[in-house]
């Protein structure tokens, strides 16, 4: 079965970068620009794993994750977060928000297809 | 029915019980599980007030004048209405001065003077034995009342006095809990624990036997009350006038029993080490502060039914009703409750004692015994910090036998038996000094000495004389006509005065004197330079300084070190100096030692031995409030630095997240390519071409950075010169035509012949230009964007303007589009920018002496409007 992926990024390079990537690792994958187009997106397609970056414009990664996790049906959605702020507490509010894991920006792709399909392994 | 010894016996056990939680709650505090670390215990400890006098006295003052129990209870009620002003006050400024006593307070807060401390607590020892005597007294009346088959309990010889063992018992309990640290204004966990235990055991047990009066020997309160209702010796109990004691004047009684009261609370030492010595946090007060009156008014719930029931049941409303609590059990069948009762009645005497004797051998140690100790030359210690604490102990011991043998002397007399009125008025002397000290800033050391001394001196001429008199230890004579005679001199009606009862009238002159002579000599005399800074610590409490440092003077680090080492013991000291190497101690070290010292020994003390160790310049009131200035000067300067660092740290992470970002893109898509050999050269020329860009946006970035700090330092370079605005515009309009073009905007100009010429740098306006109109560009609509420049003189300036078509900034987020990396929610799609422009472009514009802001233009687009000032003649 094919895992959908959706990339909640405003950032278009990084986007480009991001959908490519997914792709070549076989998922479908969807794009949004902003925290209140991701939220959107995940209740009508309700991925199997958001890739969601912290500073978005309209709601923040951490607003988006914090009304996801809220959510009862939206319980099987992993989330990714992505943040270019490297502070140890940016970490952990989004661990204590319910993100399942974390990565700093710049990443490093091997690094993230690795644990995207950790993530959906578990998942599946 | 029980024996001496049973009672004896269930006393013991009950005393072991608060060993055993003191013990317990110790323990905790060590493993960092403080059980007094709650507001509720703080409250329940607070309930110290009610003594055995409450517990035994409350009940045979209704039975002889109904009501006139309460305004022992509605004073402490009303002073805990203003405990956010008032006790939360007294909490800060003790535990920021390290204070651990009454006397210590007054005396720190007028000057630290060591006589002012004597003072308060020679009154206070005066004030307070005879209360632990009655205490005491309780304990054997309630003994006595129970064991009716012996005869009396203290008529034997005194070892085998219960009451003695009881008092050595409490002393014991007192030093194993109360002198564990020599800083006493560390907490005792374990005695305020225990006090609060205490506090509960006698509320349930005095309300129990209330329960079982109204319910069980009674038909509930409509029986008992309709039984009362119906004896006419009982009827004038209900009424607020009643007393005989008070007669036709009940008024001016109430007000004073209220008042005075009400002061007792504030002044009283043992009221003082549970509130304010004793409390772990400020905010417990406003807990306390409905909690503690709900406590009194569950306590005396059920004083009126007990004296009502007892009367009715057992007659005689004299003597005997003080005992009603344990007689109306005894005589209803129920000896286990008659003893519950007495426990109850033993807890309010042991925790006034345990409290009062704590606070007060503290004062005695501190404010007696060490300064005369540490004046003697003979007496040089090297470590005078366990001196300290057995000397505490010591005076333990000896307040308690102090109050066993005034118990024993006194006996039956009246001045033992209305001492509880008395003591309170004694301790009511404080008042003046403690609540105008905290409050008013003109207070003086020879002020408050003068009040105390006249007030002390006037309570114990029309109080204290005439208890003695009426027990028949003077010749009644001073009373009916006065000392040789002089009849104005009479100690009840003194100068004259008549027609107060005897408390009113004493409260009258003593207080009255007290208060103006506190503040008739301190108006004549006005604060000097340590009484006017211990003012500004004490009345200011609230206001946050930043704790000014009122020393001056040369001192070294070694001197102060072996000071503090004799007081404070070696592991101390060595924390204390931790962060302290070199010779030379700074004002604020000595004043660190100074407080630290003040907690062990009293302020007083702590001045005086500061004082022998260093070379002190003495302070003028002027240099005081210099000082004071110079702090909160500090503090503002504080402040700003504070909020500066905040903005830096804010800028660092923005501009590593702005860095981080074209990093990810670029990493990313070299990754890419690296990974995957077989890309199409289609795909790879896309990433490359992206590369490129976001590498282009890395290095504008940096060149942004090093561009605001450059012109935020000041380092910028300026070549300022007479600018043709004009040219200027035509060419600004050029460098962005590419861009613009690129997004299908229009450009308009509307440029005023001829412009005054601005005195300015030309490449930095330009800057300023191009950054409008690109910003312009980003945000015009994709098909028919369109861009106005317009340029005129206005008097005194020349005015620009770039008008875009596009969605226009919301009035909220205008002025955060000139702070660093904010960019404005442009709808939909937006080019790349570093977020710098703005800020950069505002900066260069103000440099230039003019204004950067956007135009208010509802539903037209952003209007960016520039204005630089013009000399008239540089035409």
């Amino acid at each position: 079965m094919t895992h959908t992926v959706l990339i909640a990024d405003d950032e278009p390079n990084i986007v480009v970068s991001l959908e490519y990537l997914m792709k070549r690792e076989g998922y479908a994958v969807h794009v949004a620009r902003d925290g209140d187009a991701a939220l959107a997106a995940i209740r009508e397609i309700r991925p199997d794993l958001v890739l969601l970056d912290v500073m978005m414009p309209g709601k923040s990664g951490f607003e988006v994750c914090q009304a996801v996790r809220a959510d009862d049906a939206l319980a099987a959605v992993k989330i990714l977060m992505l943040t270019a702020k490297g502070r140890d507490t940016d970490e952990a509010k989004g661990r204590a928000l319910g993100a399942d894991d974390y990565m700093t920006k710049p990443f490093s792709t091997r690094e993230l297809a690795e644990r995207v399909r950790r993530l959906l392994a578990g998942s599946a | 029915m029980f024996s001496t010894a049973m009672l004896a016996g269930l006393a013991l056990a009950y005393l072991l019980l608060l060993f055993a939680i003191a013990y317990a709650a110790d323990r905790r505090a060590e493993a960092g599980r403080s059980v007094i670390g709650h507001a509720g215990v703080y409250a329940l400890a607070m309930g110290v007030y009610c003594t055995a006098w409450t517990y035994f006295g409350s009940v045979g003052r209704a039975a002889s004048s109904g009501l006139w129990f309460l305004p022992i209870y509605l004073g402490p009620s009303l002073a805990m209405v203003l405990a956010p002003v008032v006790l939360r006050k007294m909490v800060r400024v003790a535990r920021t001065q390290r204070i651990t006593s009454i006397a210590d307070f007054i005396a720190s807060r007028h000057g630290k003077s060591r006589l002012l401390a004597a003072l308060v607590t020679v009154i206070a020892i005066v004030g307070i034995v005879p209360y632990v005597a009655l205490q005491l007294k309780a304990v054997a009346a309630g003994i006595a009342v129970l064991a009716a088959d012996e005869s009396g309990a203290h008529g034997s010889v005194w070892w085998r006095d219960s009451t003695l063992l009881i008092a050595l018992l409490l002393a014991g309990f007192t030093m194993a809990f109360g002198t564990r640290h020599l800083d006493s204004s560390e907490r005792h966990e374990g005695l305020v624990a225990a006090i609060a235990f205490e506090s509960l055991v006698k509320l349930l047990a005095f309300v129990a036997v209330g329960v079982f009066v109204t319910w069980w020997v009674f038909d509930g309160p409509a029986d008992l009350f309709g039984q009362a209702a119906q004896r006419a010796d009982l009827q004038r109990l209900f009424a607020l006038d009643a007393g005989s004691s008070a007669g036709g004047r009940g008024g001016a009684s109430w007000f004073t029993l209220t008042l005075l009261a009400m002061l007792s609370l504030w002044c009283l030492p043992r009221q003082f080490q549970i509130m304010v010595v004793e409390n772990v946090d400020e905010r417990h007060v406003s807990t306390a502060a409905w909690a503690f009156p709900l406590y009194l008014l569950a306590i005396n719930l059920f004083v009126l039914p007990i004296a009502l029931a007892g009367m009715l049941k057992l007659g005689d409303g004299g003597a005997g009703a003080e005992a009603y609590v344990l007689t109306l059990p005894m005589a209803f069948d129920a000896p286990w409750l008659a003893a519950a009762a007495f426990i109850g009645g033993l807890s309010a005497a042991t925790g006034m004692v345990i409290v009062e004797t704590i606070a007060v051998s503290t004062m005695v140690c501190n404010d007696l015994v060490l300064p005369l100790l540490l004046r003697s030359r003979h007496l040089q210690l090297r470590d005078w910090s366990r001196w300290t604490l057995w000397i505490r102990r010591a005076a333990i011991v000896s307040v308690m036998l102090l109050g066993y043998a005034y118990f024993r002397i006194a006996g039956e007399a009246y001045a033992l038996v209305s001492i509880g009125l008395i003591s309170f008025a004694a301790v009511a002397q404080f008042a003046p000094a403690l609540l105008g000290g905290l409050f008013w800033r003109g207070g003086t050391r020879a002020g408050a000495l003068a009040g105390l001394a006249i007030g002390f001196a006037l309570w114990a001429y029309t109080l204290m004389l005439p208890s003695i008199v009426r027990s028949g230890w003077l010749a009644p004579d001073l009373l009916l006509h006065g000392p040789w005679a002089i009849a104005w001199l009479r100690p009840e009606q003194l100068f004259g005065l008549t027609g107060l009862d005897n408390l009113t009238h004493a409260m009258f002159w003593s207080l009255g004197a007290n208060l103006a002579a506190y503040v008739g000599v301190a108006l004549v005399a006005p604060p000097a330079a340590r009484e006017a800074s211990q003012a500004l610590l004490f009345v200011d409490a609230m206001q946050g300084m930043g704790a000014p440092v009122f020393w001056r003077g040369q001192a070294s680090v070694q001197g102060l070190q072996q000071l503090a080492a004799r007081f404070l013991g070696a592991a101390r000291t060595q924390r204390l100096f931790a962060d302290h190497a070199g010779e030379h101690a700074d004002p604020r070290l000595v004043q660190r030692v100074e407080t630290e010292l003040a907690a062990a020994i009293g302020s007083a003390s702590a001045r005086t031995m500061v004082a022998s160790v260093t070379q002190e310049e003495s302070l003028s009131t002027d240099d005081v409030m210099r000082i004071v200035e110079e702090a909160s000067n500090l503090r503002a300067a504080n402040e700003q630095l504070q909020s500066l660092d905040r903005l830096k740290d804010d800028f660092v992470s923005s501009v590593s997240h702005e860095l981080r970002t074209p990093l990810t893109a670029i990493r990313a898509l070299a990754e890419l390519m690296v990974d995957d050999a077989a890309m199409d050269a289609a795909q790879r020329q896309h990433f490359l071409a992206l590369i490129v860009a976001e590498t282009q946006r890395l290095s504008r970035l940096v060149n942004q950075v090093l561009d605001l700090a450059k012109l935020e330092s000041g380092h910028a370079q300026w070549r300022n010169e007479a600018v043709d605005l004009a040219a200027l515009i035509d060419q600004a309009v050029q460098t962005t035509g590419e861009l613009l073009r690129e997004r299908g905007a229009m450009v308009k100009l509307d440029v005023q012949q001829p412009l005054p010429r601005p005195h300015a740098d030309a490449d930095r306006l330009m800057q300023v230009l191009v950054n409008l109109l690109s910003n312009a560009a980003k945000f015009v609509p994709a098909d028919h964007g369109e861009v106005m420049v317009r340029a005129r003189a206005v008097p005194g300036r020349v005015r620009l303007e770039v008008q875009d078509n596009g969605p226009g900034i919301p009035p909220a987020q205008r002025e955060q589009v000139f702070e660093r990396f904010r960019q404005a929610d442009g709808g939909g799609k937006q080019p790349a920018g570093t977020g710098l422009g703005l800020p950069i472009s505002r900066r260069i514009v103000e440099h230039l002496g003019g204004t950067l802001s956007l135009a208010d233009t509802p539903g037209q687009g952003a209007c960016f409007v520039v204005e630089l000032p013009v000399d008239n003649d540089a035409r």
